[in-house]
């Protein structure tokens, strides 16, 4: 049975509300909850001093679910209340009377570094920045990567492009919005079920910060409306879980959209000075970039993963790029697909596109002379193995769409991304049934098909019928520990675990298969989905299949399983080329996407359907960010657009077929050769839509999203 | 010995330097040995630290040998979404 979280009940359930704050930044003098808990039907009320004070290394997670001594954001957690109903959960919550010193606050990532900025976080210092002043600061961390001489690399440059641009805060948009329901009794045992990417991971936050522990604390993962990063870490469940020890009784609590908006995590939103220097034959010699992003109030936004990532595309002898991580009166950042890169890709491939033309150079054979190639030192530091970015470009180059005319009016535009890839710890467990069949537990939560690749993976190891193997997501009480559903990792780390798993089985069923025979286990191999006798001193004995020992397992030693714990590594890097033609209406500034292609290194397509689903998703979901996607705030820092009527993410009706081509160079640390495919193909959409509208217009946006009123000022400036 | 990159926000406490030279068998050897000679690094290395060797990263394997001449680079903890 497909369950969601949003759905499930339980015998005396109540219904959790959070109220919010309504200021950005403001300290919480008084909170009087006793009206609210005399409302009939009121169960529970929490505040922040309901939860231990100790969290075991969870204090941000905590205070961004409820919030301490200060509200640091417009819908902030203050209090929680459990109701018989969720409507008199909603009546009770606004009868809590919460009393605020309002402070000033910075929404504006620039702003924020700026003299005088209100500080967030007193006591804060820069990490990292040895050079810093001993003085409190919106500046949580520096950080910088590079090789070379930058400076050496200019003086040799014969055209230099430098530009600044800024980026907005997106949402990762998934349409199920975040919700659980949780049990926690009186023996101290608790349960959860809820919509994430990593129930291990939102089992061991929340038993560190319930005192809990993990034994006693189930966490069970729920089919999933869409995750992207977002769904990677906890808003609620600690929060259900403490109604539901003071309460006595289960409480669920699902997001209306409004909260998701205002309190879950959005990206990072961003500014990005980029300068890149040539040599006239098209030869980059030197390439420098200063990256902020905001990660809300709180460490961690992913700038050190935009800094690696922006020239990972490129073969230079000189780069360098510094990150700054800066706090803002906004929701802490959560990952996003590539958190991080998408905006720096934005920046640097739009320079890339703009010192092409300067040089009078076409942007994709530019692009081709300096990629990375196999061997190219990375611009974050390893020298790459064997990777696909050139045959990426080449494709592009061969593929129709290319070489298409472009129609009257339109512009055509070509950008590059790059995605890391990991593997990380994972566990999983193959049981043979009686019958024949398997049963394969996996512990990474299924966001983008990746149970039907399982399924493809065992069968092919097995050598049996893909129908006969069934792929769950255990429960966290049923499974060693598992990462998170996060960088690409499922199909290549669960993938790499299932395929180990099953050889596992496959040494067992041959020693089956050798009782059976009465031989040595070492005078047995596995082909073709049936143990034979190994060579002519085994004897004859006809095949066995896996259905046949199966059956006789019970006989020769009981139930048969295969099992794999590791901690995966060997992922691929990835890289993607994109292709996109628009049309702008100079009247309103809309801009039409009319035709969009993909192409992208895959390793090697275990399910090629999912695959080009992965692709295209990606490419709208950028797409949206280039076009219309970002967090607007007021003067007093309250988000004004927090609903899908006025932040627009793109439907089907405003885009063409997302055209895709799967390109399969083989990553050498897996079996199959294969690669992370699902965030790769957010990076390019930015810059690629970026580069067409400037063909199309003549234009340089310096800011995402492109949107309509910032197209119209683009041109009257022009 | 094993010439290791640094990632430029660990150079400060190298004296500046892009890459050291540290004797070490596997990644534990290697943290271990970057600790004592530039004990600066260390809160880098507690927040979370990646290791490339010969191009492969590494994140949670500390026994992981590190094969004389490997090109080793460190690296934060890699994200994703």
């Amino acid at each position: 049975m497909l369950f969601r979280s949003a759905d499930m009940t339980a015998p005396g359930m109540l219904w959790g509300v959070m109220l919010r704050s309504p200021h950005a930044h403001a300290r919480i003098v008084k909170i009087d909850a006793s009206r609210a808990e005399a409302l009939p039907g009121v169960h529970s009320v929490v505040t922040r001093a309901d939860f231990p004070e100790e969290s075991g290394g969870n204090d941000d997670v905590l205070d961004h679910c409820i919030a301490g001594d200060k509200a640091l954001y417009d819908g902030h957690g203050i209090a929680a209340v459990a109701a018989a109903s969720r409507n008199l959960a909603r009546r009770a919550a606004k009868l809590i009377e919460v009393e605020y010193e309002i402070l000033p606050h910075v929404t504006d990532v620039d702003a924020a570094i700026a003299p005088g900025a209100p500080i967030i976080r007193p006591g804060l210092r820069t990490s990292g920045d040895t050079d810093a002043a001993d003085a409190d600061t919106n500046i949580a961390a520096k950080h910088e990567f590079g090789h070379g001489d930058v400076d050496a690399g200019f003086a040799q440059a014969d055209v230099i492009v430098e530009r600044s641009f800024t980026t907005g805060a997106s949402h990762q948009g998934y349409i199920e919005p975040h919700a659980c329901l949780a049990t926690l009794n009186a023996d101290g045992q608790g349960d959860i079920w809820c919509c994430t990417q990593g129930h291990f991971a939102v089992r061991n936050s929340c038993a560190a910060i319930m005192g809990m522990d993990a034994s006693q604390l189930r966490v069970t993962a729920s089919e999933i409306g869409g995750g992207f990063g977002g769904k990677t870490t906890v808003f609620i469940e600690p929060i259900a879980l403490a109604l539901s020890r003071k309460s006595g009784r289960p409480v669920k609590i699902v997001m209306d959209r409004e909260d998701v908006f205002r309190a879950s995590g959005p990206t990072s939103s961003s500014s990005i000075d980029v300068k890149i220097g040539a040599t006239k034959d098209g030869k980059i010699v030197a390439a420098d970039a200063t990256l902020r992003y905001q990660g809300g109030a709180y460490p961690g936004s992913p700038v050190e993963m935009g800094s690696m990532s922006a020239f990972a595309c490129y073969d230079l002898p000189n780069v360098r790029t510094v990150g700054y991580d800066v706090l803002c009166n906004r929701p802490k950042q959560a990952a996003y697909r590539a958190p991080g890169a998408p905006m720096a890709a934005f920046a640097v491939e739009s320079v890339i596109d703009d010192l092409a033309r300067e040089l009078g150079m076409d942007v994709l054979d530019f692009r081709i002379q300096n990629a990375a190639r196999d061997g190219t030192q990375s611009s974050y530091g390893p020298k790459y193995d064997q990777i696909g970015l050139l045959p990426t470009l080449e494709a592009a180059k061969a593929h129709p769409h290319w070489s298409a005319p472009i129609a009257e009016g339109e512009g055509r535009g070509i950008a590059c991304g790059f995605w890391f890839n990991f593997g990380g710890e994972t566990c999983v467990s193959l049981n043979i049934n009686a019958d024949g069949t398997v049963g394969l537990s996996v512990g990474t939560p299924d966001i983008g098909g990746s149970r039907a690749s399982m399924c493809q993976m065992a069968a092919e190891e097995l050598g049996i019928d893909y129908s006969a193997v069934r792929t769950i997501v255990a429960d966290t009480s049923s499974l060693g520990y598992n990462d998170v559903t996060d960088g690409s990792r499922v199909t290549f780390a669960s993938g790499l675990a299932t395929i180990q798993a099953a050889r596992d089985a496959i040494g067992r069923l041959c020693d089956r298969a050798a009782q059976i025979w009465g031989i040595e286990a070492e005078a047995v191999e596995w082909k073709d989905g049936a143990a034979h006798p190994a060579g002519s001193n085994a004897g004859k004995h006809d095949p066995l299949t896996l259905a046949d020992i199966a059956a006789q397992g019970a006989e020769t030693g009981g139930p048969i399983a295969g099992h794999c714990e590791i901690n995966a590594d060997g992922a691929g890097v990835s890289f993607g080329t994109h292709i996109a033609d628009v049309k702008v209406d100079p009247g309103t500034g809309h801009t039409s996407i009319t035709r969009y292609t993909v192409l992208q290194d895959a390793g090697k397509a275990v399910h090629p359907d999912y695959v080009e689903g992965q692709f295209q998703g990606g490419a709208v979901q950028g797409i949206g960010w280039a076009l219309n996607e970002e967090y607007i705030y007021d003067d007093d820092g309250r988000l004004l657009n927090a609903g899908f009527l006025d932040y627009r993410i793109p439907v089907a009706s405003d885009l063409p077929m997302i055209d895709t081509q799967i390109l399969e160079i083989p990553n050498p640390g897996h079996p199959y050769g294969v690669r992370g495919v699902g965030e790769t193909p957010i990076v390019p959409p930015l810059p690629t839509v970026a580069n067409a509208i400037r063909d199309a217009m003549g234009i340089r946006m310096g800011h995402a999203p492109m949107s309509p009123p910032r197209i119209l000022a683009a041109l009257k400036e022009a | 010995m094993i010439e290791v990159g640094l990632w430029g926000s660990l150079r400060p406490f190298a004296g500046g330097a892009a890459t050291v030279t540290l004797e070490a068998a596997t990644i534990r050897d290697l943290l271990a040995a970057l600790v004592a000679d530039y004990p600066g690094t260390e809160p880098y290395l507690k927040t979370g630290i990646a290791v490339s060797i010969d191009g492969v990263v590494y994140q949670n394997s500390p026994g992981q040998p590190i094969p004389e001449g490997a090109e080793v680079y460190l690296l934060p903890r890699l994200r994703g979404g």
